[in-house]
């Protein structure tokens, strides 16, 4: 190996080295996290909502063929939101992009993150792993600021 | 260039491995530009021509990204292993493959177009395919890897001769690349045989839907860099001599493709990010592994830069920075091969800068499974893997039917149009994956349909760019059949050769014997792999609930085949 090559190798660990700490940098400080994983069991699997105090919230989502229950979801301003995630049938996504949530929806495993929406909107979700023919109808919907009467 | 006579029954191995994927490819590329239609809203529809959107993509998936890149690899592999060693090829090995490979794809592309396969080219369960799609898929792998074991022998009995000489790189890749195939290969297979084909015939109830995902995916990552070493191949070996230069040094590359050899397997878990049944420590370390990954690629970068360079200095070229890369043969059309390699390079500075976006943690979130995904990997297997596949498919079939080709220069153009289109195409479809625009998705009769209550107007632009470069790509598509075709009709009037451009190194560097030897780098890369997937296994196993049933992609009812076969015995 001569010197321009040790060079470039230097660069590029440099360079790589550079991109990880970026990253770890953005988890850290924006809590941008890969969803977590958590041991299965039947509980979150029933889907529904429950908020366990002022603007917090806990989401049980059931993605199925092809519609997610519950498919409309109502949370004041400011709310905190966890998402947990499980598949009755195959396997699903779960994207909303204006928020970077992106899971995917597993038979046999439950998914989790955590989102804050601090600003008002209606945040689309998009199923977007094929999961059949009726794949491109499956969505639902996160609307926040409701009741807009609080706060 | 120095030529390897070859006998008829070698030319018919090399003729039909070439040949049956490029027929296919008509249906691969035609579905191609289907896509782009579909999800830009052009075609409203479930189906155009009585093909179902999913079924074209299953299709074009299958048939560009697994048929014809894993019967090219096997008929270049054939090709490398005699006329670098000098040897006749092992001719048992090589018919048994071609008829294993042959059946493979009559399984898989009757299923496919009798509708019965519809789970697209990752085929997740539990989206059941028939059974003959998965026996089709396991007799195609199993089929390359008879080839390979032809090679190993040809290499034992070819050192025992040659001791102290170096391998040929050429013989090295070839082998490393197979090497990690074959390994990576063992789990899908076993997902293959072992899970997905007796649950499919209803002999099991239900299948661990995690533990089939990572077999998927340790396979997964590594079929990628299967697909790319035949071409890092070709930029190492030929590359440097097509424009003018030599290689500027052969010890990087054998270190490339050891890398490779470690590190394509131990990092499918990045494409796991977004998924249950894994912690994230485990996901945390398979994205620096596969930062580890892009390392040899980096080396790449800049050997084969240098080795042009100085093919530009060696052409009269002076100056200091980039000026050299105008002085290259890009369209002399006596090295079309050259075009069709610089092209693939070109693009894969794209794809690999994109796929280190992918690899890169959580940052993956805003991109997973997004339309921005195919826009990176078309610049990675429709770039460098098909532009090498094709430009080497040409080259190849000049020589062992001892034919001159006749439309040189259209067969010069293509890789630039095709470039064009290829950007144009994933531009479009990174900027609609940003955007938020979901991949594998008939976008036409929901999202991009304004009668639909799910009307995204926001994501006209981007798919009316993807159908731009989809016509552009398209039009390239059917260039190289009027080449192929031609070549076809032209008369035979030299003997069945194989040749290839001349190696020549700029360094005369020393041997190091452990840049020569397989198996200390087989023991590592066994030990980084195991290191890197008992622990996702294991979370696997503890964090999986229940399995689950086969699922028609038609209903969401199981499929009750298990309770079925029960009851009637």
């Amino acid at each position: 190996m001569d010197k321009y090559e040790l060079r470039i190798l230097a660069m590029t660990g440099l360079l790589l080295l550079l991109f990880l700490v970026s990253v770890l940098h953005a988890v850290n400080k924006y809590a941008t996290d890969v969803p977590e994983c958590i041991p299965f069991d039947e509980s979150f699997t029933v889907p529904g909502i429950k908020q366990l105090d002022e603007g917090l919230y806990q989401v049980f989502i059931n993605a199925q063929m092809w519609s997610f229950e519950p498919e409309e979801m109502y949370f004041p301003v400011g709310s905190e939101v966890d998402f947990y995630l499980s598949s009755k049938d195959v396997v699903h996504g779960f994207h909303i992009a204006e928020k970077g949530i992106n899971m995917m929806a597993v038979p046999g495993g439950i998914n989790k993150t955590t989102a804050k929406f601090t600003k008002p909107g209606v945040y689309n979700i998009v199923c977007h792993e094929y999961c059949g023919s009726g794949h491109q109808h499956m969505r639902g919907e996160i609307i926040v600021n409701y009741p807009n009467t609080k706060k | 260039m120095s030529e390897w006579k070859i006998t008829k029954s070698e030319r018919l191995i090399i003729l039909s491995l070439l040949t049956l994927p490029l027929i296919l490819l008509s249906l691969g590329i035609y579905h191609g530009l289907m896509q782009t239609l579909y999800r830009s809203g052009m075609i409203s529809q479930t189906s155009f021509a009585s093909i179902d959107y999913y079924q074209g993509l299953t299709l074009h998936g299958v048939i560009n990204a697994i048929l014809l890149t894993s019967f090219f690899a096997v008929a270049f592999g054939h090709a490398c292993m005699s006329y670098y060693l000098k040897m006749r090829m092992n001719v048992v090995t090589g018919w048994i493959s071609v008829v294993l490979m042959y059946v493979g794809t009559l399984f898989a592309t009757i299923t496919m177009l009798t509708g019965k396969a519809s789970v697209l080219y990752t085929f997740y369960p539990p989206l059941k395919a028939h059974p003959i799609f998965y026996v089709g898929l396991a007799l195609l792998i199993i089929g390359t890897w008879i080839a390979s074991f032809g090679w190993l022998a040809m290499y034992l009995k070819w050192k025992k001769t040659h001791k102290d000489e170096y391998t040929p790189l050429a013989v090295l890749a070839t082998l490393t690349n197979f090497i990690m195939w074959f390994v990576c290969t063992i789990p899908v297979a076993y997902e293959v045989l072992g899970m997905l084909l007796p649950w499919s015939l209803g002999y099991v109830e239900r299948m661990n839907i995690p533990l089939a995902r990572t077999l998927f995916w340790f396979f997964g990552h590594a079929l990628v860099y299967f697909w790319l070493l035949p071409v890092y191949l070709m930029y190492y070996t030929m590359l440097p001599t097509l424009s003018g230069g030599k290689l500027y040094s052969e010890n990087a590359g054998r270190l490339v493709f050891f890398l490779f050899l470690i590190l394509s397997i131990p990092v499918g878990v990045h494409h796991q990010f977004g998924e249950p049944s894994i912690t994230r420590g485990l996901k945390l370390v398979h994205s620096i592994l596969t930062y580890g990954v892009a390392v040899p690629s980096f080396i790449t970068a800049f050997t084969i830069a240098a080795s042009m360079e100085y093919g530009a200095w060696s052409r009269g070229h002076r100056g200091k920075w980039l000026g050299w890369m105008t002085k290259l043969p890009y369209f002399n059309k006596e090295r079309y091969l050259f075009a069709y390699l610089i092209n693939g390079l070109i693009l894969f500075i794209f794809g690999g800068l994109t796929g280190l976006v992918n690899a890169s943690y959580s940052l993956n979130n805003m991109i997973h499974n997004t339309a921005w995904l195919p826009g990176h990997f078309h610049m990675t297997v429709a770039g460098p893997v098909f532009l090498g596949i094709i430009g080497m498919s040409i080259f190849l079939l000049e020589k062992i039917e001892g034919k001159d080709l006749r439309l040189k220069r259209i067969a010069t153009i293509v890789p630039y149009l095709w470039t064009i289109g290829m950007l144009t195409f994933s531009t479009g479809l990174m900027w609609g994956g940003l955007r938020g625009e979901p991949r594998r998705t008939n976008l036409g009769i929901s999202y991009l349909d304004p009668e639909s209550p799910l009307f995204r107007p926001d994501w006209i632009f981007t798919t009316g760019i993807t159908v731009l470069g989809g016509v552009v790509l398209f039009v390239a598509g059917c260039l190289i059949f009027l080449v192929l075709l031609d070549l076809v009709l032209v008369k035979s009037t030299k003997p069945s050769v194989l040749s290839f451009p001349p190696f020549e190194v700029l360094h005369q560097e020393k041997r190091m014997v452990i840049l020569d030897r397989l198996t200390p780098w087989v023991v590592i890369m066994l030990f980084v792999v195991l290191m890197a997937y008992i622990p996702v296994f294991r979370d696997i196993q503890n964090l999986t609930g229940p399995g689950a049933k086969p699922y028609s992609p038609e209903n969401p009812v199981p499929i009750e085949l298990f309770e079925k076969r029960n009851n009637n015995e």
